[in-house]
């Protein structure tokens, strides 16, 4: 996908002047946490849980060769073809092989961030294939020609009315009000299910991977999933190899954590579990079915200071928490992966350089770690980040310099307390009867936006050595 | 004169206190001698280094800690009226620091704590003398890092209650942030502005006509929106009600 991260502020900008936009994302930064929270609450032995799958993913990557190894054989065994991709466009191409050995003209398609990032529909679509995303909210976002604003709720930016709007232009389906919800679902629903009938070819993503029996769960709240992988006679599973668990009741552990913290639901309609291609004895199922393994960087990141971010389970929940992302939206982020996660994973999946405003793009409020259900503590990572912008000079030299000084003054106490009585005595000068300032020399980004409050009078340093001094006498 | 076991108290003032309104380090020694403290003020103390280290200048921050944890590790506690600042000691000299200089910064962690938690969490301040003046509505801002490193909740409020006889007016979201980040204000000031405007209507729609919180940095931000949006909001930092100091301008108001 196309990187658009480095306009993040013009971006935030034109998010903040759509006044359609802003109330839409006020009321989901309202709600989402207070559904979070009451999911969390109901559950009781929350913490204990989370503490739990922090320590398995944290176990899981730290013998991730052991488990991949693992998850290939028992995989492979059920019948399973299991294919590793260094790159993204190696998952790609792997994709399209088997579309086109199959002669397949048609793709129905899961809701999966993974082919987000390395861009697999379009890349389909050049190789000949028609693509159609059957998770509703990727449906819409599709149909609209847009990309995904939430890793987990993929067309939130779009309200009813729009919705509403886009189907009467895109279906050809004569005069009709499609006023409430369920008129809208419903005829999602209906043009959908052609798709899934005539597709040669499902695509999901996954959410586990389990070493010991080789299957792979998914979670979904619209069966989509299922259909993708069952009624086509070739499924494809695109992931990434850090999914990987080593037991079964890890991956039911992880979906305790993911739901609730997503979408504050106790369970999502549909939890499924893929084992491999249609047995004799099965019903239905695809006849043949591919594992694809992305690497993309997560070996360098397992490599890196950066490790801990590979045990996100992509809830999505330090999107719903952090007020920026509430402020900009997702598409802000220029790239797959918004909010505090994105803002970590964008920089490492892509460059530094091309992501330099995202790790700016936090206040360390610290809301995203308290709420990530498996602790990854998104604002150090945050802040590590900038230090190696620094460090790369990445930074604005006048900033860094500016901060330096700062640093280096405050050592000093003797020369910092003479220059700060001075500056603060002259400001206290000018701006005491007005009490603050609408601009000011060296604060144009503060002042921009408002008043800069005048101070006091003399330092707390100066007034107190006078009290000292004279109670001495 | 207090007696030998008093609590011996150091205290951090904090730059933004010492620079923009000393009136809250001056509240700050009046609240701990209240509750029995003896309190002291280092001389040589400036600033935490927070502004340097969350832009990640992690290499000019750490002679900063340092010198501030040689000047502070002697004393019996060391208290700020700063949840950010208080974070900073507590938590974030650790991280930086290395072989004896982390140990160090973690015993002086053990001894670090925010004003207000301090008050009702270690001394336990129940009452103080009558204070007279009474107070309009009055509504909270939860900063982040008092509220989610230091465990700042309750102890202000209580404090209010039991000190000034006031209950906070709850605003909504009053856990979210009001959008200055210290340097992050200066690099977005449209997202910035967003949040605060946030937190303004949030505050003005509990009717408050006061709002009072335990960071400076966030009260300095605060206030100067309010200003800049001609809103009727006055802002006090918490340690200045709890000690009956109403007289000196509020925040950004003048003379």
């Amino acid at each position: 996908m196309e990187q658009h991260s480095q306009q993040f502020k013009e971006n935030a900008a034109n998010a903040l002047a759509d006044a359609g936009g802003v109330a839409q994302r006020d009321i989901l930064a309202l709600f989402t946490p207070i559904m979070r929270d009451a999911a969390v609450a109901e559950f009781g032995p929350y913490e204990a849980l989370r503490q739990h799958v922090k320590r398995v993913r944290q176990h899981s990557l730290d013998n991730l060769d052991y488990y991949l190894a693992r998850f290939e054989l028992e995989a492979t065994n059920n019948g399973n073809q299991v294919h590793y991709a260094d790159s993204a466009d190696e998952m790609n191409s792997i994709v399209l092989d088997i579309c086109q050995q199959h002669g397949a003209r048609k793709v129905a398609k899961g809701k999966s961030m993974v082919t987000e990032e390395t861009g697999l529909n379009d890349y389909l679509q050049r190789g000949g294939l028609q693509v159609m995303e059957t998770d509703l909210g990727e449906y819409i976002v599709q149909q609209a020609g847009e990309t995904p604003s939430h890793i987990v709720g993929p067309a939130l930016h779009k309200t009813r009315d729009q919705i509403r709007e886009l189907f009467l232009d895109k279906h050809d389906l004569g005069e009709r009000e499609l006023e409430s919800i369920s008129d809208l679902v419903g005829e999602a629903r209906v043009v959908l299910r052609d798709h899934f009938l005539q597709a040669e070819v499902g695509i999901i993503g996954s959410n586990a991977l389990i070493a010991e029996n080789g299957y792979s769960m998914l979670v979904t709240n619209e069966g989509n999933g299922d259909l993708c992988a069952n009624l086509p006679n070739v499924l494809i599973i695109c992931t990434t190899l850090d999914r990987v668990l080593p037991r079964a009741e890890d991956a039911t552990a992880i979906q305790r954590l993911l739901v609730r913290s997503a979408t504050g639901q106790p369970h999502t309609c549909y939890t499924s579990f893929y084992s491999g291609p249609r047995r004799a004895e099965d019903a239905d199922g695809p006849l043949e079915t591919h594992i694809i393994l992305l690497d993309n960087h997560r070996t360098d990141i397992l490599a890196s200071d950066y490790s801990d971010m590979l045990r996100c389970i992509r809830c999505g929940s330090c999107l719903n928490h952090c007020p920026i992302f509430a402020a900009t939206g997702g598409h802000a982020y220029g790239w797959v992966y918004p909010g505090p996660m994105g803002s970590v994973l964008t920089p490492l999946l892509t460059s530094l350089e091309a992501s330099a405003a995202l790790p700016n793009a936090c206040t360390s409020c610290g809301r995203c770690a308290e709420v990530c259900p498996s602790a990854i503590p998104l604002p150090d990572m945050l802040r590590d980040l900038r230090h190696e912008q620094s460090v790369e000079k990445i930074t604005p030299a006048s900033w860094r310099q500016g901060l330096r000084l700062h640093a280096w003054l405050a050592c000093r106490p003797g020369l910092y307390q003479f220059l700060t009585g001075i500056g603060i005595a002259v400001m206290h000068r000018i701006g005491r009867k007005k009490g603050g300032f609408r601009s000011l020399p060296l604060a144009g980004g503060w002042t921009s936006k408002r008043d800069f409050p005048s101070p006091q009078g003399k330092t707390f340093m100066q007034q107190y050595r006078q009290r000292s001094r004279s109670n001495e006498q | 004169m207090n007696a030998p076991e008093s609590p011996r108290v150091s205290l951090f003032v904090t730059c933004l206190a010492d620079l923009m309104r000393p009136s809250v380090a001056f509240a700050s020694i009046r609240l701990l001698e209240q509750a029995g403290c003896v309190v002291d003020v280092p001389l040589q103390q400036t600033c935490c280094g927070q502004p340097g280290y969350n832009s990640g200048e992690y290499e000019a921050t750490i002679p900063l800690a340092k010198k501030t944890i040689e000047l502070f590790e002697h004393a019996e506690y060391v208290v700020a009226p700063s949840g950010s600042c208080a974070g900073m000691i507590c938590h974030h000299y650790p991280k930086l620091l290395d072989g004896q200089w982390r140990e160090r910064a973690l015993a002086l962690a053990e001894k670090t704590f925010e004003l207000t938690s301090f008050l009702v969490d270690v001394v336990k301040l129940e009452s103080a003398p009558a204070i007279t003046t009474s107070l309009p509505t009055v509504t909270y801002h939860d900063s982040c890092a008092g509220l989610r490193e230091m465990g700042v909740k309750e102890q202000p409020r209580k404090l209010l209650r039991n000190l000034c006889d006031v209950d906070v007016s709850e605003m909504q979201q009053s856990d979210v942030c009001c959008g200055f980040g210290g340097t992050f204000c200066a690099k977005m000031p449209d997202i910035s502005e967003k949040m605060v405007d946030d937190k303004l209507r949030n505050a003005s729609s509990t009717g408050a006509t006061l709002l009072t919180g335990g960071d400076l940095g966030c009260l300095l931000n605060i206030a100067g929106r309010a200003r800049r949006q001609g809103l009727d909001l006055e802002v006090r930092h918490v340690a200045e009600l709890l000690s009956g100091d109403l007289y000196s301008p509020a925040i950004g108001e003048g003379e």
